[in-house]
């Protein structure tokens, strides 16, 4: 088979169409009859001309040059490529679920709300928290929206000099970028060599401007912060809030909960835990947990019941206001209610069990050759520094590059920053043994290439659409649309 | 599994965690169900609601009733999209990166600017990336914004705003646009800039040149929100001076869904390409001199600026705009100008009607594009409630967000026929 090489723009020939409308059945008014002439478009917009055939094979085409879960194990560590189950799409593309107007009145919409009260609710359970609000659109709008609501806390009780928010090394970056567009000044931490928060480092950074402290935990090692007991209390002693970034909740569901740890408010990333599609990189849904004592500060609307009647609830003196248009990622919420109601507390345990056992298992069997501390446990993801041993100039870069070759998607590599060389594996619990196995038996002998053939590693990938990209010259020579391409 | 890696049960691999923490009971959640059982809770929470399925939809601001052709949700449903990552490892990922390179090229012909990104996560957002770039670029902590301006956005950028300790501030409307009088009396040179929307929240059509020409004077930058279907037609703002064109993506192929997910488009001149938030493809080479697509321009975002970053957004809205892309393509340069043509005279025709019959007054006699207000002798509630009695789905009350009692905005797009325009003129005429 030969993959298909063309942009749109270059299949594209006058005259063409794929979609017509049908006659205008009223007054046909000229745009002079309807608006100055200042105001009309001079020169068309040059969009494609091609027929409907032309744009199914255009799409399908370029869609065979893409890797997803459903083609294949996705081990990319931190973004958990679980599985997303047909059954979440039948619901989310049912005309009751997509054919909804926003601004629809309620009564018409009472199937909606009641999903997203009753979802509201299942997080809140799932994870230890008195509220959720489903508005932020992202996991990144989570934590900014969570955030603003630590803010307008230490406002409401005029401590206003607390602008501080710590955060340790190890963290996604995320968390110091969002802490930053909240106006929050960013004090970084170290992290000892199992990832966890050195807490003689956290006791000299807390202080009366300590707004919070940004945590994940099981940390971005995958390992479990076990003195998450001490860091709340030392945290909370100095008058700051915890917040809990949701990236790694897929290991802990069922067995503990953020709430329960001392955390106050946090996000969720249902894209990662709650198996909506990742969609090349969107939607994502990013709903915010909160203790009671942030509750009042949440954005509008949340929904609320009155004897069996759902409504969209505005009257929040103190909300910080709204971080998104209407009501969240709606139709991703579809499909996380679905997925947490077809898994039910049995399935929902199961699922952070099968991930913890995924990821020990596979550590073991790659402990052999890469550099992974012998006595870990791990959660639902491990950090390897890299190969053991390799032929000089072999990096991780080239391991991943490797791996491609062999059918899989690469893990996360370079991050976390603290580790060296870092590839970062999550296999989540939707994979069978003989994957795993099958994996571990690439990563061997992709690590007996690193020292007899590195030239295979160099060289890789070498059966992909495309071979190693000239990044440099992308972001020098900037080519950002078709157009630019034609200035040659 | 467990035996071999030396663990005798699952709780052996939960034993790191502190037992104050352990949850010893299950969660309080249902048991799991069977995909029938699933299927069926699914549709009868689905069936308590009325969908513009059931309804005839003439409810806009800001979300809109447009058709999506079939192929569009045919190629995006494509798992080989769906079910792919952010293209971190781009050798594999071509599919994604194309189909973004192509997005971000439709989105320059339809703005007339030179780069577009990825997108953000809807109109709103962008509005308020929008407005936070323009601060940090201008370095000046003061940015105006049109009372006509959707109500949303507005109430979004305040929330972003507020913890920024950035000014925003308001610029009256008068007649349905930006007071442009009041406008000129609010800029100085201490104004980062000037969002604009056009067609406004009352589809009115703004004199962009106008803003535009005066931001260029004091210095200051022009941010425009666009309905991309009216783009077809109307001339592009960067034609008419804006530094940054931004928008909801909805109208393009994505379904209504309640409000979300969407997509928000922004573009911008080459001047500001470095300052540009969120994901940008570029075309390279490979190793082989074959074009191949990347993520570019990275030192801008987060993950490498960390606490120095301006903007948080990691992701695009990546099925969003690849519906986005699809629809475009397959309406094609003619096919849009209908959606644009047809929507407008379609909304022409329905303010003709309702005022030609005596049953509402036209509000503002500006030009506009699919949507008008219109006032009537009754509460737009009282109104819409008698509709929906009809399978009628009315129009927005604009007195919920202006102190414009009775005044309804009507929507109209190219799927609304005439026969339903007079249905909803008769109905009205036995409310009335």
């Amino acid at each position: 088979m030969k993959f298909y090489e063309k942009l749109i723009f270059e299949v594209s020939k006058s005259g063409r169409r794929a979609c017509h409308l049908p006659e205008l059945d009223v007054e046909a008014l000229s745009l002079d009859d309807m608006i100055p002439k200042n105001y009309q478009r001079k020169e068309d917009a040059e969009l494609p001309e091609v027929s409907e055939i032309d744009v199914v094979r255009h799409y399908t085409g370029i869609s065979q040059k893409n890797y997803s879960i459903d083609g294949g194990f996705y081990p990319l560590g931190s973004c958990t490529m679980k599985y997303n189950p047909k059954v979440n799409e039948d619901a989310a593309s049912n005309p009751g679920f997509k054919n909804l107007h926003p601004y629809q009145p309620e009564k018409t919409i009472q199937g909606a709300l009641e999903l997203m009260y009753e979802l509201s609710d299942m997080l809140a359970e799932i994870s230890g928290m008195d509220q959720v609000s489903l508005q932020p659109a992202a996991g990144a709008q989570g934590e900014l929206t969570g955030l603003m609501l630590i803010k307008s806390y230490h406002e409401n009780r005029n401590e206003h000099q607390r602008n501080k928010i710590i955060v340790p090394d190890s963290a996604h970056g995320t968390n110091p970028a969002t802490a930053a567009v909240v106006g929050f000044e960013i004090v970084e931490i170290s992290s000892d060599d199992k990832g966890n928060v050195d807490i003689e480092a956290l006791r000299n950074a807390v202080g009366d401007d300590t707004a919070g402290l940004m945590l994940t935990n099981p940390s971005t090692l995958g390992l479990f912060e076990q003195n998450i007991g001490a860091i709340a209390e030392i945290v909370h002693d100095a008058g700051g809030l915890l917040y809990y970034d949701g990236a790694n909740m897929n290991a802990i569901m069922g067995q503990c909960r953020p709430g329960d740890m001392g955390f106050d408010v946090m996000h969720y990333n249902l894209h990662k835990t709650f198996s909506t599609p990742h969609g090349g990189g969107g939607p994502g849904s990013g709903p915010v947990g909160v203790k009671d004592i942030l509750v009042p500060f949440l954005p509008v609307p949340m929904i609320s019941v009155d004897s069996d009647v759902y409504h969209l609830d505005y009257d929040k003196p103190l909300t910080i206001g709204k971080v998104k248009s209407f009501y969240g990622n709606f139709n991703i919420l579809v499909r996380a209610y679905t997925y947490i109601k077809a898994m039910g507390y049995d399935g929902i345990k199961e699922a952070s069990e099968t991930a913890v056992l995924n990821a020990n298992y596979l550590m073991h069997q790659m402990m052999e050759d890469y550099q992974i501390p012998e006595d870990m446990l791990c959660k639902h993801e491990f950090v390897a520094a890299g190969l053991k041993t390799a032929h000089e100039g072999v990096s991780t870069l080239d391991v991943a590059k490797r791996i491609i070759d062999y059918g899989y998607h690469p893990p996360t590599v370079y991050f976390p920053l603290i580790v060296h060389e870092a590839l970062m594996i999550e296999p989540t619990e939707t994979e069978s043994m003989e994957t795993l196995d099958d994996f571990a038996k690439v990563m061997k002998h992709i690590a007996h290439e690193a020292i007899n053939e590195h030239d295979l590693l160099k060289n890789a990938p070498h059966r992909t659409p495309v071979r190693r990209i000239d990044e440099v010259r992308a972001a020098r020579d900037l080519i950002l649309k078709y157009k630019d391409s034609l200035k040659g | 599994m467990l035996e071999s890696i030396g663990m005798k049960s699952m709780n052996d691999l939960f034993a790191d965690i502190p037992e104050d923490f352990r949850l010893r009971r299950d969660l309080k959640l249902d048991l799991s169900m069977t995909e029938i059982e699933v299927d069926r809770l699914m549709k009868s929470l689905a069936s308590k609601n009325m969908s513009t399925d059931d309804l005839t939809c003439f409810m806009g601001a800001g979300a809109y009733d447009h058709f999506i052709p079939t192929v569009v949700n045919h190629l995006a449903g494509r798992a080989e999209f769906f079910t792919a990552y952010t293209p971190y490892q781009p050798e594999i990922s071509q599919g994604t990166l194309q189909s973004i390179f192509e997005y971000q090229s439709l989105i320059c012909e339809l703005t007339g600017m030179d780069v577009s990104n990825a997108s953000v996560y809807d109109g709103a957002h962008a509005a308020a990336e929008a407005a936070m770039m323009t601060c940090a670029v201008k370095k000046r902590d003061k940015m105006l914004i049109s009372m006509t301006v959707h109500p949303e956005t507005r109430q979004v950028l305040k929330t972003y705003f507020k913890f920024r300790g950035i000014e925003l501030i308001e610029v009256p409307m008068k007649d349905g646009e930006t007071d442009y009088e009041k406008l000129k009396e609010l800029t100085d040179k201490s104004i980062a800039g000037m969002l604009v929307q056009s067609p406004n929240f009352f589809g009115i059509i703004e004199d962009i040149a106008r803003v535009s020409d005066l931001m260029k004077e004091h210095k200051a930058l022009t941010v425009v929100s666009v309905d991309p279907i009216s783009l077809a037609i109307l001339e592009p703002p960067g034609k008419l001076g804006a530094d940054i064109v931004i928008g909801e993506g909805q109208a393009l192929g994505n379904d209504m869904a309640l409000g979300g997910p969407y997509f928000g488009f922004m573009a911008v001149t080459n001047k500001l390409v470095r300052k540009i938030p969120g994901r940008i493809c570029g075309q390279s080479v490979d190793e082989d001199g074959k074009r191949a697509f990347v993520l570019t321009l990275q030192a801008r975002e987060q993950h490498i600026r960390r606490f120095k970053a301006t903007s948080n957004i990691c992701t695009n809205q990546g099925l969003m705009i690849l519906k986005g892309a699809i629809y475009m393509n397959t309406l094609g340069k003619e096919g849009l100008k209908d959606v644009a043509m047809h929507s407008m005279q379609k909304a022409h025709y329905m303010q003709k009607i309702l005022v030609e019959k005596g049953l509402a007054e036209p509000i503002f006699d500006k030009p506009y594009f699919k949507e008008f207000a219109v006032k009537f002798t009754k509460s737009v509630a009282e109104i819409n409630e008698a509709l929906l009695a009809e399978g009628i789905l009315g129009g927005f009350d604009v007195n919920q967000v202006y102190p414009m009692p009775n005044t309804m905005l009507i929507a109209v797009t190219e799927k609304r026929t005439k026969s339903e325009m007079d249905n909803f003129a008769n109905k009205l005429e036995v409310i009335v």
